[in-house]
């Protein structure tokens, strides 16, 4: 006998996305999933992003092991949360529901999802953020965008990080932005050192703009 | 590792499915896998093999089926089918949108006892 199924297995993924958007809102949280490879310096800018933005941050960490990100955040007094997916290349959004039941975040705090470093599965999983960034550095190439449509495709804001490197590296900016802009015309775009500090002021301004908007919505 | 809890979905999908009809084995399950959707056959077959095991699915034989994607041209205004290892138009070369069309997988059907 057969039976008909039918269940897109992806579809469902936008469903749960979108619970943990109402449990955001009720707890008055402004989240940020922050997507980027291996590398990229995800945890180098929610530092200096934490240092420029006058928003109470906190931050949950995805990570295949260890607790090294975690450890050194809050070593510097920001909040961080460890989810180990134990091998699992991306988060997931019934993951964030549970550690936000443990990690106590206030109201009206930025949240940041540094999630597992990876450009393509992470695409695919939405985590119900208010806001999606997509990261890559100079020293990736400028190929990114053409290998990995998908990601850069859904991004809110595109950051292109290490442009202190760039003097040393093969980086074709116009074919990098060529991609960019023809997958999405709307993404805002952004040039940043997380080492030197270059370029963050930009970016930590729009945030701010979008997450008092958030908060007034 | 993708596939690894796709896969688990899948089959908690499948047996939900045949438990509700009081079937006691499932031989079949049909899957749809767009070009784009990221998901490798051999990867789910082979979690599949080591999670389902003793289950009333574990003998199931897996059919997938790919879809092929549909990329959209905003300077032609046009959809196209994706060419082969590249999303550019094949009319004026631009890079193409996804439309959606390829980047889903689908259980579509199982087939029970």
């Amino acid at each position: 006998m057969d039976l008909n199924i039918e269940q897109d297995l992806f579809e469902n993924e936008a469903k749960l996305a979108e619970e943990n958007r109402k449990l955001f809102k009720e707890r008055g949280l402004m989240v940020v999933n922050l997507l980027a490879g291996p590398g990229a310096g995800k945890t180098s800018l929610i530092k200096q992003t934490a240092h420029l933005l006058k928003v109470p941050l906190a931050v949950i960490e995805g990570d295949p092991a260890s607790s090294i990100d975690t450890d050194h955040l809050k070593s510097l007094g920001i909040p961080a949360y460890q989810i180990n997916t134990e091998g699992g290349c991306h988060l997931e959004a019934p993951m964030i529901a549970t550690a936000l039941e443990e990690f106590k975040v206030a109201p009206r705090t930025l949240l940041f999802i540094e999630n597992v470093g990876n450009l393509i599965c992470t695409a695919g999983y939405p985590l119900g953020e208010a806001v999606r960034v997509v990261m890559t550095g100079v020293s990736e190439g400028d190929d990114k965008p053409f290998k990995y449509p998908d990601i850069f495709q859904n991004a809110d804001a595109v950051i292109l990080n290490k442009i202190d490197l760039k003097p040393l590296v093969q980086f074709n900016s116009s074919r990098y932005y060529e991609g960019i802009h023809t997958l999405n015309p709307d993404a805002h775009t952004f040039e940043v050192s997380c080492k030197t500090g270059d370029g963050m002021e930009e970016w930590v301004n729009w945030l701010a703009v979008k997450t008092a908007t958030y908060w007034t919505e | 590792m993708h596939e690894q809890a796709l896969t688990e979905k899948i089959l908690r999908l499948v047996l939900a499915e045949a438990e509700a009809h009081h079937a006691s084995r499932i031989t079949k399950i049909r899957i749809t896998v767009g070009e784009l959707s990221g998901v490798v056959p051999e990867s789910v077959d082979f979690y599949y093999q080591l999670i389902a095991r003793g289950t009333i699915a574990g003998d199931a034989k897996l059919e997938f089926h790919p879809a092929p994607a549909v990329l959209h041209c905003i300077h032609c205004k046009m959809d196209f089918p994706k060419p082969p290892g590249d999303f550019r138009c094949p009319h004026c070369g631009n890079l193409g949108r996804l439309t959606g069309i390829g980047q889903e997988c689908t259980v579509e059907s199982i087939e029970v006892e």
